[in-house]
């Protein structure tokens, strides 16, 4: 765990050195905020003191923003052999990877963080179920988790930082948007595993405040599959 | 530390670049590693920090097995790997710390290391420059300081010296000799003068295999064989000398050198040597002897013979 927090701590601080940091929390804080508060389908518009709003920009916000923070966690490693460095350390590979997703998910959650005066704000305009926030904002991290999985395992796949980029896009946008859209058009059993794979069904149930095990199961299942399958990619790497 | 290498084979698809070899490296030893560009030099090295799985043989350092007790090995290896890869955005002071934390260096002592480690380097001046600032020279010696930060039993370098000017160059091998007495190291390069300069024992590979293996003199005496004398004799007749020389019991062929009417050169038979007597034969006869050069075999020429079949 010490290795894990090591690593997760100098991915961190490469994040706000290289200014990719400020870059991902203005980017994503102006964007949110513009749709949020001030264009089309705004909150004032709704007129109801929820941050639905908000959580569908950030539903897709987060989608192509996540792939550009991890897009060179591992290519770039590899592309400059800094992987051989870090690996002949007394670091195993899952150390490496999982201190990576760690690094790239708390960057999130800090992004998520500096969104907590829109909720601030918004309950002091109406009544807000809070416990739909709360759940909301889980919901957001747990998709965040997931595609964060997911870039990090497109990453290890090459040593170019776009290749993992759209390839993180690629993959992602099956579970984000089209086998929810085929889940709709086919009925049965193939309807039903659509739907099951699709990250907007879970994301929306989660995000409406209901907590249910098959969603948390999706969520931390596509996690470890994810990264487990990077950790092959690693090994497969470094002893070929 | 001790480090074994047995029967150690590793094929990329159908070529092998490196073919069964077995060595051993001693505590207190420096061992050269010589060869041609793709002779297998990198691939052994990164087999023994376990970085490359290799397809047969085992490795052992110390009492550690390599593929059964990686995090062992990786504990006690200094690594400074080809091209000497770093992260470019970070500074040298907080890198060398991130490498002494993964080495789980005791907390207290870290700042001390890294100090210690600067100094050393030579990095005083650079340290809180970050690495895509430094040059080449530099950034050869942040890589250094990060291989043996945690002061470790195996020292494994893969081209030091590469990029660095003539005084660096200088101090980095003085470095590598005074931890090679207590430490185990194994360096790679393809300068034969540092190699010989630096090691106590050389190791030719090429194509994968070992084809010599000694210090620096045994692999000349393997290679030289015979004594081989120049010889410039004045106020003589060359037609009467070159039977004397033959004529002397040590000497095996005395000839004219081509193109010259008073130097000669003289081979000797296998282990012996013909100075005092070509001394004594001109002191007999009152010949003016103004040269007698031994030929020295040059590691380049060993190298050449021994990579080039």
């Amino acid at each position: 765990m010490r290795q894990v927090w090591i690593i997760c701590k100098r991915e961190l601080n490469s994040f706000f050195d290289s200014l990719m940091a400020y870059v991902m929390l203005i980017a994503f804080l102006g964007f949110t905020g513009l749709f949020t508060w001030l264009y089309v389908a705004d909150i004032f518009l709704r007129n109801e003191a929820s941050l639905q709003v908000f959580f569908g920009i950030s539903y897709w916000t987060l989608f192509f923003f996540i792939p550009a923070l991890t897009m060179g966690q591992l290519a770039e490693e590899n592309r400059s052999g800094t992987i051989e460095l870090l690996l002949t350390k007394p670091v195993r590979d899952r150390q490496v990877i999982v201190g990576k997703f760690l690094s790239t998910l708390i960057l999130i959650a800090i992004a998520l963080a500096c969104t907590i005066p829109y909720y601030i704000t918004v309950a002091n305009l109406g009544p807000i179920d809070h416990g739909a926030v709360i759940s909301g904002y889980l919901g957001l991290l747990l998709m965040s988790a997931t595609y964060v999985a997911i870039g990090i395992f497109a990453s290890s796949i090459s040593n170019n930082q776009i290749v993992g980029f759209l390839l993180a896009i690629f993959i992602g946008i099956f579970f984000h948007w089209v086998f929810g859209m085929l889940a709709m058009g086919i009925s049965g059993i193939f309807g039903e595993l659509f739907n099951f794979l699709s990250t907007q069904a879970h994301f929306d149930s989660i995000s409406r405040g209901v907590i249910d095990t098959k969603d948390l199961i999706y969520f931390f299942s596509m996690i470890t599959v994810s990264l487990v399958a990077t950790e092959g990619i690693l090994s497969k790497k470094h002893s070929s | 530390m001790d480090i074994v290498i047995e029967r150690l084979t590793k094929k990329y698809g159908v070529q092998r670049a490196v073919d069964d070899i077995s060595f051993r490296v001693k505590t207190g030893e420096v061992l050269g590693f010589l060869g041609p560009n793709g002779a297998g030099k990198t691939t052994t090295m990164k087999a023994i920090t376990s970085y490359l799985v290799p397809d047969a043989g085992e490795i052992h350092v110390g009492e550690f097995s390599v593929f059964q007790n990686p995090e062992a090995v990786k504990k006690v290896i200094g690594y400074l790997p080809e091209h000497n890869p770093l992260y470019p955005e970070m500074a040298v002071i907080d890198y060398l710390r991130f490498v002494a934390e993964l080495h789980g260096i005791d907390k207290s002592r870290i700042r001390e290391r890294i100090l210690e480690m600067v100094t050393v380097c030579g990095l005083e001046g650079e340290k809180h420059k970050k690495i895509n600032e430094l040059s080449k020279g530099y950034r050869q010696r942040v890589g250094l300081a990060q291989a043996m930060i945690h002061d470790p039993e195996v020292l494994i370098l893969d081209e030091p010296t590469s990029g660095l000017d003539p005084n660096q160059i200088v101090e980095i091998r003085e470095l590598i000799k005074k931890i090679g007495r207590e430490k185990t190291v194994i360096l790679s390069s393809h300068i034969l003068a540092e190699v010989e300069a630096t090691c106590d024992r050389i190791l030719i590979i090429s194509k994968g295999k070992i084809v010599a293996d000694g210090t620096s003199d045994d692999l000349r005496k393997h290679a030289q064989g015979k004594e081989i004398l120049h010889l410039t004799i004045e106020d003589a007749d060359k037609n009467e000398v070159i039977p004397a020389l033959q004529a002397l019991d040590t000497v095996d062929l005395a000839d004219l050198t081509k193109g010259t009417e008073n130097r000669y050169e003289v081979q000797s038979r296998p282990e012996l040597s013909s100075r005092k007597a070509v001394y004594k034969l001109c002191v007999e006869k009152g010949w003016v002897l103004t040269e007698m050069t031994p030929i020295v075999t040059k590691l380049e020429d060993i190298f050449h013979e021994l990579t080039m079949n």
